[in-house]
């Protein structure tokens, strides 16, 4: 009998343990099961990212729409391409859309706001935004302030 | 002047034999083919006495400590109007560090050092002699259960307390201090990563729960067997666990860190 309630309250100790898990990685962490194909990846150019960062969020209007997957040098241009994942149910977002980088704040990390365009012909796996704005960096807003109160 | 050097000597080989004999100890309870069906019930009544029975302590002390860090991250981050990243702040510090090695900590000291005495006791009033006498391996039917229960609490009392820390930290910042409720739960989603900080957290209680077990067994078994020589285990193992999870945390946080 004792046996039996000992095992009992192990059964319950790992199911309550493996439930704090699953707290830690849904609630905590965030973790989204991905299923595969959900998903369609754009690129973008742009001169400048700032303190962009891979997993930032993508959103149209503020509304978070996707995420940052990667960030790397193009060597011919020395451009910035910027890889994101946009939800398969934003299908219809105009091949002439705008990307541009912002800060969340005045000191909040960076995000892709997409403004959209007017074409009928809408964004596709693959596809390139050409129309971009760099992050805006304080530094050279500081100094091009600088610059211009001294003249 | 070679009477000190034969001193130094003779400290280094009982330290160096020490070390080789719980080596042994750890080869004879991990590569001896466990007997499942007589030994599971030796195992479970272990993670009662070893996990559930240190949950008090775990729980208390996770929710404590959650609502601390929160209220010094509160007054802190509030000179900086920052306080929507106090989630952040709470659950990176919680999930990287203060939970593994406070659970640790806590688990040497209630788990490990009842295990040392337990041991050692046996060891002292002829129990583990008198199973060998009757063709029981005192390995199979004291030392591996108990080993591999602590091995297997000590995780699991780490997801407790890591949850329950955040609670803690959920009560004080939404409840009393009237953070928003959506910005405490988004700012710590997008700021702790599953893999970089709950598993690399959870890599580290494996691997304390397994030196703990590890210590508190060998010197459970290499006790002296008098009142004092066990006293002296008890102490070693709560000494030696705390140092070995102080300097393993910093050597596995470099290791995670730098990626190597």
């Amino acid at each position: 009998m004792r046996q039996r309630k000992v095992e009992i309250i192990v059964g319950l100790f790992v199911v309550i343990a493996l439930m704090c898990l699953a707290f830690l990685a849904l609630r905590v962490s965030g973790l989204i099961v991905s299923t595969g194909g959900a998903r369609y990846a754009v690129t973008a150019n742009f001169d400048n990212v700032g303190d962009l960062r891979v997993r930032a969020p993508v959103s149209i209007a503020g509304v978070r729409v996707g995420q940052i997957t990667h960030i790397q040098l193009d060597e011919q241009t020395f451009e910035a391409v910027v890889t994101m994942e946009i939800d398969e149910n934003q299908s219809n977002i105009p091949v002439d859309s705008s990307a541009s980088i912002y800060t969340e704040g005045l000191l909040g990390s960076n995000y892709v706001s997409v403004s959209p365009g007017v074409e009928d012909k809408a964004l596709h796996s693959g596809s390139v935004i050409t129309s971009t704005h760099s992050a805006i960096i304080l530094e050279n807003l500081i100094g091009q302030f600088l610059f211009n109160v001294n003249k | 002047m070679i009477d000190a050097i034969a001193t130094l000597g003779r400290q280094a080989l009982s330290i160096f034999s020490r070390v080789g004999a719980s080596g042994q100890l750890l080869y004879r309870t991990l590569f001896r083919l466990p007997n499942f069906r007589k030994g599971f019930p030796l195992f479970l009544e272990q993670v009662y006495s070893e996990g559930v029975l240190s949950l008090i302590i775990i729980v208390v002390s996770g929710l404590f400590i959650g609502m601390v860090v929160t209220l010094q991250g509160y007054s802190v981050l509030q000179k900086f109007g920052a306080t929507q990243q106090l989630g952040p702040l709470v659950s990176l510090s919680v999930l990287r560090e203060l939970g593994p090695v406070v659970t640790a900590l806590l688990f040497a000291g209630r788990a490990g050092s009842a295990l040392t005495a337990e041991v050692g006791l046996m060891k002292a009033t002829d129990q583990l002699n008198a199973m060998e006498m009757m063709a029981v391996s005192p390995i199979q039917r004291v030392i591996s259960p108990r080993f591999w229960a602590g091995f297997f609490s000590m995780p699991m009392l780490a997801f407790i307390f890591n949850a329950v820390a955040i609670f803690g930290a959920y009560l004080v910042a939404v409840k009393w201090l009237g953070l928003d409720d959506g910005s405490f739960w988004s700012n710590m989603q997008s700021s702790v990563n599953f893999s970089e900080d709950v598993l690399n957290g959870i890599y580290k209680t494996i691997v304390f729960g397994f030196v703990i077990a590890w210590i508190a067994v060998y010197q459970g078994f290499s006790a002296k067997p008098t009142a004092q020589g066990i006293g002296r285990a008890t102490t070693k193992t709560v000494v030696y666990s705390s140092l070995a999870i102080l300097s393993l945390d910093f050597l596995l946080t470099a290791m995670m860190i730098g990626g190597w």
